[in-house]
């Protein structure tokens, strides 16, 4: 059985105990993106504070429904990212969207990307995932909200000045 | 694929269908068997429908309607006689069959031939338990035309809330599924009829997923247009039927314009051929049509009464199972009466869609998500499901697979 590999324990704890869920005030900017294939919904909230010229992820809140993997994402990504700057943590999305793409280019492990867990932390338990097509969508529903909200933050800091 | 069996309760002989069809003898993730249970969503073909298919690619491939060569001829011959096999599967004249590519693109030919004759304020009425096929093309049609869409409410089972006075004496065409595809729940389509047309208005049935599972008269319906797709009554992919009262269509103009379904054309306009050539440009889809053509004999051979007793069966067998297993929540009727063999079903603690991860490690393939009617999967208070649908080669013993499954799935996500 390959269920193991897909549903790793690290993913079942964030599915059972999410972290950082519930949406959450201040907030510069908020998204609701969806799955269209599968119904899936994720409402995302991001603050944005500025430390220094850098800007950093002062707080991600979300809502969202979906199954184990698009919701153990939303808490893992969560984790990941509040407190790093805005340019590093997009990095951590990029080597996270890497290990997504990992396995349709034919890597059957990951090596370099789960050597660098350093970066993904948690997220490396998502290697399973890759191996299923359908469901990499799922695994980054929270990602890609939380990139969309940040940008949108960005935007609106840049008004504001 | 004769019909015999030493029971009453026993309507098919799966055993002599099942060799019909090669993909179900396939092994899927861990050599497991196939239990295929998504025939809601695309039917398995049997080998009398590929070999149809192949034989018309290898004896008589030549454009239909068009050529002065033999296998032009053939070509037309066999086209037109899969559109009379057709016609007569559902108790129409030939001439009310219209080719398309799906049951989809039917829907769009008549909201799109419609438009002209719909005007700001006229009502079109749908149902909250459509696919979104025999949805989005009318909420589109009613904001083209400035017209007011409404809508029979779902009933907390999934059954229709037919409402009589929703039909008002604006209401132009009211649409509505056959059978729902994702509760099986089978609607009142003779009676929704009877109260249009006393209001003048027009009804389309979507019989997508009705057509394939039981036998269907579109006489005794007396709806005005009934829209279906081959890919899921055995037959390929690419091909759906459109059915319109002879007058009906005749009223209709053109949708898609092209080669074909011209009479006359001159640089300042053109004029068009009756119906159904109207409604068919291009080079007509002749090989599917004859796959098509043997699935309705191989359907016909079952004979449609038994097909749709041996899915009643199968689906009382699975309401039955999936009622036995704890934390198992049935999204529909809990009874065979007016209902086809869809069973949607809820599994608390673990999502639709981690569901149908664990049921395809055995084997088990069913649908997932809202099956394209989120409305309906809104008002019944549910994110999502997952979705086992039977056809004619499924057994009694893929029940019971698609039961311990799910049990199995309980277990893994720690739940039971």
């Amino acid at each position: 059985m390959q269920l193991e590999s897909m549903y790793q324990d690290i993913i079942l704890d964030h599915y059972r105990n999410p972290h950082h869920k519930g949406l959450r005030d201040p907030f510069d900017a908020e998204v609701y993106h969806v799955n269209p294939t599968c119904g899936d919904e994720v409402t995302l909230r991001v603050l944005v504070k500025d430390a220094d010229g850098e800007p950093v992820v002062e707080d991600v809140s979300y809502d969202c429904l979906g199954c184990s993997i698009s919701q153990a994402s939303a808490s893992v990504m969560a984790d990941l990212v509040i407190g790093k700057p805005v340019a590093e943590a997009m990095r951590v999305g990029e080597a996270f969207l890497e290990l997504m793409r990992s396995a349709s280019k034919g890597q059957d492990e990951p090596d370099a990307l789960l050597d660098d867990d350093t970066v993904l932390e948690d997220a490396v338990a998502f290697a399973g995932v890759s191996k299923y097509p359908a469901r990499i969508k799922c695994a980054l529903l929270g990602w890609m909200a939380w990139k969309d909200a940040t940008a949108r933050a960005l935007a609106k800091d840049g008004e504001d000045d | 694929m004769s019909i015999t069996g030493p029971l009453d309760t026993v309507f098919l002989d799966t055993v002599a269908i099942r060799a019909d069809f090669p993909i179900l003898s396939r092994r899927v993730r861990n050599d497991k068997a196939l239990v295929y249970l998504d025939s809601g969503a695309t039917s398995q073909k049997p080998v009398q429908v590929l070999n149809a298919e192949r034989e018309f690619y290898e004896r008589h491939n030549g454009a239909a309607h068009r050529g002065a060569h033999l296998l032009s001829e053939e070509g037309t011959e066999i086209y037109e006689g899969a559109r009379a096999k057709v016609a007569a599967f559902i108790g129409a004249a030939p001439g009310e069959v219209v080719f398309t590519k799906s049951a989809t693109e039917a829907v769009n030919l008549v909201s799109y031939s419609l438009a002209p004759s719909i005007r700001p304020g006229d009502e079109i009425l749908i149902t909250e338990i459509e696919h979104h096929a025999n949805l989005v093309p009318w909420q589109q049609l009613a904001q083209r035309a400035g017209a007011t869409l409404k809508w029979f409410k779902a009933l907390p089972d999934g059954r229709l809330d037919v409402d009589p006075s929703l039909i008002t004496g604006r209401t132009k065409l009211v649409a509505l599924t056959g059978q729902s595809n994702v509760t099986g729940v089978i609607t009142p389509l003779a009676e929704v009829a009877r109260l249009a047309h006393e209001a003048g208005a027009l009804v389309l049935a979507d019989g997508a997923q009705l057509v394939p599972h039981h036998p269907v008269d579109v006489k005794a319906l007396d709806v005005d247009f009934l829209v279906f797709s081959g890919h899921k009554m055995l037959g390929p992919l690419g091909l759906g039927v459109l059915y319109g009262k002879r007058d009906r269509l005749e009223a209709l103009p053109p949708f898609l314009a092209g080669g074909d379904m011209i009479e006359v054309v001159r640089m300042e306009g053109s004029t068009f051929q009756p119906p159904p050539a109207r409604f068919e440009p291009g080079v007509p889809p002749a090989p599917q049509a004859a796959g098509l053509a043997a699935a309705v004999d191989y359907l016909t051979a079952l004979g449609m009464d038994n097909v749709a007793a041996h899915e009643e069966s199968l689906t009382a067998h699975a309401l039955d199972a999936l009622r036995e297993i704890g934390g198992v929540r049935i999204i529909g009727p809990d009874t065979t009466k007016d209902r086809g063999g869809a069973v949607a079903f809820e599994v608390d603690g673990v999502h639709p869609h981690d569901v149908g991860q664990v049921l395809d490690e055995l084997g088990v393939a069913v649908r997932t998500g809202h099956h394209c009617a989120w409305p309906l999967h809104r008002a019944l208070g549910v994110q999502s499901s997952a979705r086992a649908t039977f056809y004619v080669y499924n057994t009694h013993d893929e029940v019971d697979a698609l039961a311990d499954a799910i049990r199995y799935a309980q277990r893994f996500f720690g739940q039971r």
